[in-house]
């Protein structure tokens, strides 16, 4: 079920150049269907020190050269060099560096850049001065969705995975649930830090912090926004050592400049390319390719795969109202997939007719013969008309889900023989 | 007897755009009385048959509306679910997808002490088979009779619904309640409408990866469920950390496996079915155990 009309309206008022009716509608549809924004810790960072949260000086720098005069800039060391890329554990994988003197940073910046992390090639690195750290504390923020309130979540256990904190210590976590009509309060902030017993000189500096993080919060439409570590420096002060900031895909529209901000990873650039044509997809392992209509049949079908005892190549969902080119946009990207050895179309028609991706397939075929075997089970909408117009066509069709996956694996697996 | 909408639901429209006008004509071939129409500054005219208001205040004075249907785009849904809750209708169903996460925190906290329930965002919406349809669902694919259904998906909702019908188990009344992380009637509550409902004689939950609302769902019925149900949970071969389409669907650490809701169901008492077309079957037999 998709009603996206509205959302292709809007998406082409905030597009600045008129642009096809379909990349329009594939515009509007990314709004939906897109990850959340992951921003890197130096846009993060920009964002608290707007809210007034003291952060470490630092620079962006994209050369080594760039890491001398950062460094020159930033005043007296030591100075740490850090990785930017979207993933965790930059630490462990050589990504963060102290460096003690501008050349020694140099020297950093100079195996860090290009490094590979996780498959991420390192494109930025972020300077910083270090901090004099005494102790180090967490606080973040998210969705509880079972109370369907934020949750705001400080804990003295600092710097490391507080998912791995919230398993081994629960009870070092302390958790707050402030109103979503009202914000995170003054005796919430206060007894966060009692309950997470932050040192008695520093509550006053975390409970305001915890505030300004929590405004941050709802002002960037975050779904994530966390300081980890928070810093308690040698003197006392309390700083932002590192932060994470992930933005809600379906408020972009009301976040411009964070918008901008966003970043495509190169190893996900077919799951981009699926984005730019509109539809949802998920690179998996296996090798029977997928593609379905609504992500709960989707799954469904990804499942049926697995209990015919094959495993399946993607998660592709083309959504509501698929129209012929998006169905042979589907088609195209899924075959693209070297590993992929049948394909499964799982079409059952509520807005989506059954006849639009009929026509999808045969434009694929028409041009020529896949090099995988295709099974088909269309149903619902126009799905008579779907099965006459492919009466012919070199693919297989099946009634119902269950066969029409097994008859997929059997095929996946035969070609594979 | 059914559950939030029936033969006496009198529907408001909010949104009557391109596709707010297209389904209020499929619920009205249905049979769902769709007595208006808001459109603020085109009171007093009429759309298609449907008479238009200004307010959702007038337009409850005017025709006696209990529900309210909402296609009003993401942007402005915030505002339409808002004046729908302070309106006191009865029963708000929100097909919108796309709303942000933090309007609808807003929506769910005026929720709370309101008249309202609230289907969706992002959903087919919900019927009554043979009474009213308040959606965007295929109606042939339902029908009149004893099953209830909840489901966080809304394709699969279609194919569970046509495999029920086709193998002659009717449904009472059919939730599909969305995909969203935040929703109105999440699936406890739902299941707890279901329980409660005396056209009911066995409830089929369909839910799916992510969140925890299918546990709680069991845990409920666990101390309180008084007919037999069965489960499906969509996603069991999905990897974590990877987003399956609706923003609600992701596994993120221990959260939201499809282990912990089978177990979960099990412990309940609740058949888990490994594939909708199983879903039949298990409902007879529950049916059978318990009668």
């Amino acid at each position: 079920m998709t009603v996206y009309s509205w959302l292709v309206r809007l998406s082409s008022a905030r597009r600045r150049c008129a642009a096809p009716r379909r990349s329009d509608r594939a515009a509007g549809r990314r709004a939906i269907l897109a990850e959340p924004l992951k921003l890197h810790e130096f846009q993060a960072k920009q964002v608290l020190a707007r809210a007034g949260i003291p952060i470490p000086l630092g620079r962006v720098a994209s050369t080594a050269g760039e890491v001398d005069a950062a460094v020159r800039a930033l005043g007296s060391g030591p100075w740490v060099v850090k990785a930017q890329v979207h993933v965790g554990g930059r630490g462990k994988a050589g990504g963060i560096k102290l460096a003690k003197t501008p050349e020694e940073a140099q020297a950093h910046a100079e195996s860090i850049l290009g490094m590979d992390i996780k498959g991420l090639r390192v494109e930025k690195v972020y300077v910083e001065r270090a901090a004099t750290i005494a102790k180090e504390l967490y606080l973040g923020i998210t969705l509880d969705r079972d109370r369907r309130r934020p949750v705001v979540m400080l804990s003295t256990v600092g710097g490391m995975d507080i998912e791995e904190v919230a398993v081994t210590a629960p009870d070092r976590i302390a958790r707050g649930w402030p109103s979503p009509l009202l914000g995170l309060l003054p005796f919430e902030a206060r007894a966060l830090c009692f309950d997470a017993g932050v040192p008695e000189r520093q509550r006053d500096a975390v409970g305001e912090i915890a505030q300004k993080l929590y405004r941050s919060y709802e002002s960037t439409d975050a779904t994530l926004l966390e300081i980890n570590p928070l810093f308690i420096q040698e003197d006392g002060s309390v700083m932002a050592g590192d932060a994470k900031l992930d933005v809600d895909d379906n408020a972009l529209y009301r976040q411009p400049e964070l918008a901008s901000w966003r970043e495509v990873a190169p190893d996900d650039a077919m799951e981009e390319k699926a984005r730019e044509q509109g539809f949802s997809y998920v690179h998996l392992e296996g090798d029977v390719g997928i593609i379905g209509n609504g992500a709960g049949l989707v799954m469904g079908t990804l499942d049926a795969v697995r209990n015919a005892g094959g495993r399946a190549a993607n998660f592709l969902d083309v959504g509501g109202g698929a129209k012929e080119e998006v169905v042979r946009a589907a088609l195209e990207i899924v075959l693209a997939n070297p590993r992929v050895r049948s394909v499964f179309i799982n079409i059952f028609g509520g807005i989506t007719r059954g006849d639009e991706v009929a026509k999808g397939i045969l434009s694929v075929l028409d041009q020529a013969k896949p090099r995988v075997p295709l099974v088909i089970r269309l149903a619902g909408t126009e799905a008579e008309a779907g099965r006459q117009l492919l009466e012919g066509a070199p693919l297989v069709s099946r009634a119902t889900m269950d066969e029409a996956a097994a008859e997929a694996v059997r095929l996946a697996r035969e070609s594979r023989a | 007897m059914s559950v939030l909408l029936g033969s006496d639901t009198r529907v408001l429209v909010q949104g009557l755009g391109r596709e707010g006008s297209f389904h209020a004509g499929r619920m009205k071939e249905y049979g769902t009385r769709v007595v208006g129409a808001t459109k603020p500054g085109k009171g007093g005219t009429t759309q298609d048959g449907i008479p238009l208001f200004d307010t959702v205040a007038r337009a409850v004075d005017a025709t006696g509306a209990n529900a309210s249907i909402i296609f009003v785009p993401a942007a402005h849904a915030r505002d339409a679910l808002l004046e729908a809750i302070d309106a006191a209708v009865g029963l708000v169903i929100a097909i919108t997808e796309g709303i942000p996460v933090r309007d609808m925190l807003t929506v769910t906290a005026a929720l709370e002490g309101s008249a309202s329930v609230l289907i969706g965002p992002n959903c087919p919406g919900a019927i009554t088979p043979g009474e009213c349809k308040m959606g965007i669902m295929p109606a042939e694919n339902f029908s009149p009779g004893g099953i209830g259904f909840v489901s966080r998906s809304g394709t699969l909702t279609y194919e569970i619904a046509d495999l029920l019908t086709k193998s002659g188990l009717g449904q009472s009344t059919c939730l599909g309640i969305g995909g969203d992380p935040v929703i109105g009637l999440p699936t406890p509550d739902a299941v707890r409408h279901l329980n409660e409902d005396d056209a009911t004689e066995a409830i089929v939950i369909v839910g799916e990866i992510g969140g925890s609302a299918e546990e709680r769902a069991a845990e409920y019925m666990r101390a309180f469920g008084k007919k037999p149900a069965v489960g499906f949970i969509a996603g069991r071969s999905a990897p974590a950390g990877k987003r399956m389409g609706h923003a609600g669907a992701i596994v993120s650490g221990s959260q939201g496996t499809a282990d912990s809701k089978v177990r979960a169901f099990e412990e309940a008492g609740i058949t888990v079915a490994t594939a909708p077309s199983e879903i039949p079957q298990l409902v007879r037999d529950a049916l059978r155990g318990r009668g």
